[in-house]
């Protein structure tokens, strides 16, 4: 049996259809069986995402193209899709305590996490601004829902409201310049806007800064960071969770292919407006997070500042950059899934506890957990020989070869300031006095947490293939 | 040759006595015994490890020996170890220190004893691989690891202000090393490898010499400390525990001096040349003014802390002389100073552990209970100053004589250092040891036990050995020495040749 009508194969897109299809046949049986299925559905969607994530490395090697340019399937691609759904599987598992409440059985939550991975899978592989938007939106309209999922919860209907408002605004943006650049270009495809924008026509711009605009809203890099804050703070913890890591992934994947490969001939352009971007944000990010006392605020800051330098590697808009981001993005998806399950596993009498303060005396109390904790926090902070340190190396390394001194001085100085206060959590749990007993940590967060840790502390082990998977996937998009 | 990786031996076996440590369980007297125990022959083994390398080190050889390679990170970027005669005294100097440290920490530690020895074990891992590491990458990762033991160290088992000490020693490290950290990547996208030897041979434009030069001058400064960047370490030391005190002055602050030894000069040799100046002058300034600060301390350890400064003034600016006089004797001098400095924190350790204060004020007189403490003291004391017959001299004698050489002014006001250090030193050991023995509190001190002795009796024979005998060091840098020296000469001179026949 062939799919094949020229140019329209099927087989790149088996994962995506397994995952459609899939989803769709998960929400049948909650419909029909109810809440009672909401355990099982969760363990179905986790082997759902671990199917799809089997088949696109199943898929054949090499670039493939298909839905005329729409879909690209390529190194770069399999890589960012693989650790997206590894983000979302690990959201999943980390989800089903939030899950296990009585007042909170709601099968759907599942099914919206997949839906909002087979958007980000679409927004990975995309080849044309169409497809981009319907990525995202897939993408986006399933988290928003995903964030109100504690429903009795003000600010969890709060978080979920204002990420709407400010997400429908950023997509507004992102279309208008779509339109722009389809207006000056004539095109939606990236090949084809390639081609033709080789000199930096005002409309062309003024289309390209509000394609960045949306997309930087969905990295929230500063200035169109705001919603992340209390977002991160009012969303369940679990979905805080997967906001900080697989869209993260498929946002900044689609900002890389963008740029990349639609916008070469522009490429001053553009720098600029990453350079300020990624500088802002590091700025803001390190800055504002001091005065934070809730962890979730604090990891929400965090993320804004660890995007600025993801963006550093994006800024270079050579080889080395993506390589870095891809490596950068890679680490940092493993930082946040570990630093979340310690949130997850801060648990005093059954309740979750936030505040920075409740972490005192940790490292005495739960001497594991606390020295994961510590081991993450000196790797967000970059400090080697830590998984952090070789991040920040890879994109500051491709800012100083693209001769971006400033960003990179400005780059390393704002990571000391963000030292501090991950310092200051350090400070809290070692040497402070316990403020208490914390609650039995459960095994699936354990189990995410042991192995995010080890991959910190160990990543300079592995460092060499991970490279050099990440410098192969890089190398695809050019 | 070696058929075992013996450097990388010496470098991971202490991760492996932490990985030990970890695995004794529970929180009672046995489990700390354990701990302590398992610490000390971990430390030990790797000493007598680390012994193997000078018997088969060969002084006569200029280059890296007992070298190691291995594939590590794609593109230029490789696990790369080595040590020469500039590096090996370092590594045995710490590896010799360590066992000092675990039984200075016997029984002053009580809380925590397993985190303890696993945060020094873990320490003294990434210490010898910062002075063995022949990839910039590797010595970074090192270099920088360090900090997170050191700040658990002075943070958890520091005195009063152990928070802003710790916070401030590893924001003002990780300040100046992060820009070392920018000057690396240049080399690396200068020269596309971060292979130390190699890079050693790479030329670098006149302009990136400058500027990596000022980047790797800022880490280094700090971690030295040189003036006006030191002022972490009087509040590092005066917190730290006395093991935390003597590792930070013996080891910690040698790792800047090695890194202008192992980088700036020979890597920037012109930038170097030119920036000797403000080196002498920085220098200078520290002898000077670091000698009085110290005079007005009211705190022992602070007191030793500024004269750690002013002695590390000396190095550096024996090492920028760039004779061969100065830079052996900016050696010689880091070695010394990593003893002597070492035995006297681990001398106030020892009245602390007892009064549990190190005002000054609150001594005096001890030469009546404790007169072997006096006698050990007197040693240390009189090296500090730079008594002839003891190692500090020889360090002093030499860096001053190599800069004399060089710059007249700069060798004529350190030498009113050796003055200044007289008269604080002195002083410290006339308020602590002499005088009459009227604190109540005083009356019942008890004099050094045999763990003490244990600990400082053997400092006290190498101090003397070194102050009479240095050849063994001066020996064994000497080739190396040698080497950086007539390549930063021939530099510098194929340089000025170039600038006259224009």
């Amino acid at each position: 049996m062939s799919f094949e009508t020229a140019g329209y194969q099927l087989a790149p897109v088996v994962p995506e259809l397994v995952l459609a299809v899939g989803s769709m046949a998960l929400l049948m049986l909650g419909a029909y069986r109810g809440q009672g299925t909401t355990k099982a559905i969760t363990t179905l969607a986790v082997l759902l995402l671990v199917a799809a994530g089997v088949l696109e490395l199943l898929l054949p090697a090499g670039k493939q193209v298909t839905f005329g340019g729409s879909f690209i399937v390529d190194d770069f691609a399999r890589f960012m899709k693989i650790l997206a759904l590894i983000g979302s599987a690990v959201t999943l598992m980390l989800s089903t305590e939030f899950l296990s409440d009585p007042s909170r059985r709601i099968f759907e939550y599942s099914i919206l996490v997949l839906l909002s991975t087979l958007g980000m899978m679409v927004l990975i592989s995309a080849g044309d601004l169409i497809s981009l938007y319907l990525g995202l939106e897939l993408m986006s309209l399933a988290l928003y829902v995903v964030a109100t999922s504690n429903r009795d919860n003000a600010k969890s209907n709060e978080a979920g409201l204002k990420y709407f408002v400010l997400g429908a605004l950023s997509s507004g943006m992102l279309l208008y310049g779509a339109s722009l650049i389809y207006g000056f270009t004539g095109t939606v495809s990236f090949a084809g806007i390639a081609a033709s924008a080789t000199t930096a026509s005002v409309g062309l711009v003024f289309g390209l800064v509000f394609l960045l605009a949306g997309l930087c809203f969905k990295v929230s890099a500063v200035p169109f960071h705001m919603w992340t804050p209390d977002v991160y703070e009012g969303a369940p913890t679990p979905v805080t969770a997967f906001f900080a890591s697989a869209p993260k992934v498929a946002a900044l994947a689609v900002f890389t292919r963008a740029t990349l490969t639609a916008f070469p001939g522009i490429v001053t352009q553009w720098q600029q407006i990453l350079v300020f971007v990624s500088i802002a944000s590091m700025a803001l990010g390190s800055f504002a997070a001091i005065g934070q006392t809730n962890i979730k605020r604090l990891m929400a800051y965090s993320s804004i500042g660890h995007m600025g330098f993801a963006l550093v590697g994006l800024a270079s808009g050579t080889v080395e950059g993506a390589q870095g981001v891809l490596t950068y993005i890679l680490i940092y998806v493993a930082m946040t899934l570990g630093s979340f399950a310690v949130i997850l596993a801060m648990k005093r009498n059954g309740q979750a506890v936030e505040q920075i303060s409740d972490f005192a005396g940790l490292s005495r109390t739960n001497p594991l957990l606390a020295f994961f904790f510590a081991m993450l926090l000196f790797s967000l902070a970059g400090i080697p020989p830590l998984a952090g340190f070789f991040a920040k190396w890879y994109v500051f390394v491709a800012a100083i070869k693209a001769n971006l001194f400033t960003l990179a001085v400005l780059g390393v100085l704002s990571s000391v300031v963000g030292a501090y206060y991950y310092l200051t959590i350090v400070k809290t749990m070692y040497f402070d006095e316990p403020a208490g007993q914390v609650d039995p940590v459960r095994v699936e967060v354990r189990a995410v947490l042991a192995v995010a840790g080890l991959f910190n502390i160990l990543f300079a082990l592995f460092a060499g293939p991970v490279v050099s998977a990440a410098s192969a996937a890089a190398k695809s998009l050019f | 040759m070696t058929t075992w990786p013996i450097l990388s031996v010496t470098t991971f076996l202490p991760v492996v006595g932490a990985l030990l440590v970890y695995v004794v369980r529970g929180d009672d007297e046995a489990a700390r015994r354990n701990a302590r125990w398992i610490a000390l022959w971990t430390t030990l083994i790797t000493f007598a490890v680390s012994l193997i390398l000078v018997a088969r080190f060969d002084p006569s050889v200029a280059d890296f020996q007992f070298v190691e390679k291995a594939n590590w990170m794609a593109a230029g970027i490789t696990y790369h170890m080595g040590v020469d005669g500039i590096s090996l005294p370092f590594v045995i100097l710490t590896t010799a220190l360590m066992p000092f440290c675990i039984v200075a920490s016997w029984n002053a530690i009580q809380n925590r004893v397993r985190e303890y020895m696993m945060a020094f074990l873990i320490l003294e891992t990434l210490m010898v691989g910062t002075f063995s590491a022949l990839d910039l990458v590797l010595f970074y990762l090192f270099f920088e690891g360090g900090l997170i033991p050191m700040f658990l160290i002075i943070g958890v088992w520091g005195g009063p202000r152990r928070v802003y000490a710790s916070f401030k020693f590893f924001l003002y490290t990780l300040l100046g090393s992060v820009l070392m950290l920018l000057a690396i990547m240049a080399l690396y996208w200068n020269g596309n490898t971060t292979d130390i030897p190699t890079l050693m041979h790479t030329a670098v434009p006149r302009s990136l010499q400058t500027w990596a030069w000022l980047a790797f001058f800022a880490s280094f400064a700090v971690k030295m400390p040189m003036w006006p960047v030191h002022t972490w370490l009087p509040d590092a030391h005066v917190e730290a525990p006395t093991a935390g005190s003597v590792i930070l002055a013996a080891i910690l602050l040698k790792m800047g001096g090695y890194g202008f030894l192992r980088f700036s000069l020979p890597m920037f040799p012109l930038a170097s040349h030119d920036f000797a100046p403000l080196i002498f002058t920085l220098s200078t300034i520290a002898i000077i003014y670091t000698s009085l600060v110290a005079m007005m301390q009211e705190d022992m350890k602070k007191l030793i802390a500024y004269s750690s400064v002013a002695h590390m003034g000396f190095v550096t600016m024996g090492i920028f002389a760039g004779t061969m006089q100065g830079v052996a004797g900016g050696v010689f001098q880091m070695i010394s100073h990593g003893i002597v400095s070492g035995a006297l924190f681990l001398c106030v350790g020892i009245v602390y552990d007892r009064m549990h204060t190190r005002e000054i004020a609150a001594y005096g007189g001890l030469v009546n209970r404790m007169p072997l403490y006096a006698l050990t003291f007197m040693v240390f004391t009189m090296a500090n100053v730079g008594l002839p017959g003891t190692s500090g001299f020889v360090g002093e004698f030499m860096t001053l004589l190599g800069t004399f050489k060089v710059s007249i002014p700069t060798a004529f006001f350190a030498t009113t250092g050796v003055i200044l250090s007289a008269c604080y030193a002195l002083w410290l050991y006339r308020k602590v040891v002499f005088g009459a023995l009227v604190k109540p509190s005083l009356m019942t001190i008890k004099d050094l036990t045999f763990r003490e002795c244990l600990t400082l009796f053997p400092l006290i024979a190498l101090t003397i050995l070194f102050g009479v005998y240095p050849k063994p060091v001066l020996d064994m840098s000497a080739a190396s020495v040698q080497q950086l020296v007539n390549n930063y000469n021939t530099a510098v001179t194929a340089v000025k040749a170039a600038a006259l026949l224009q």
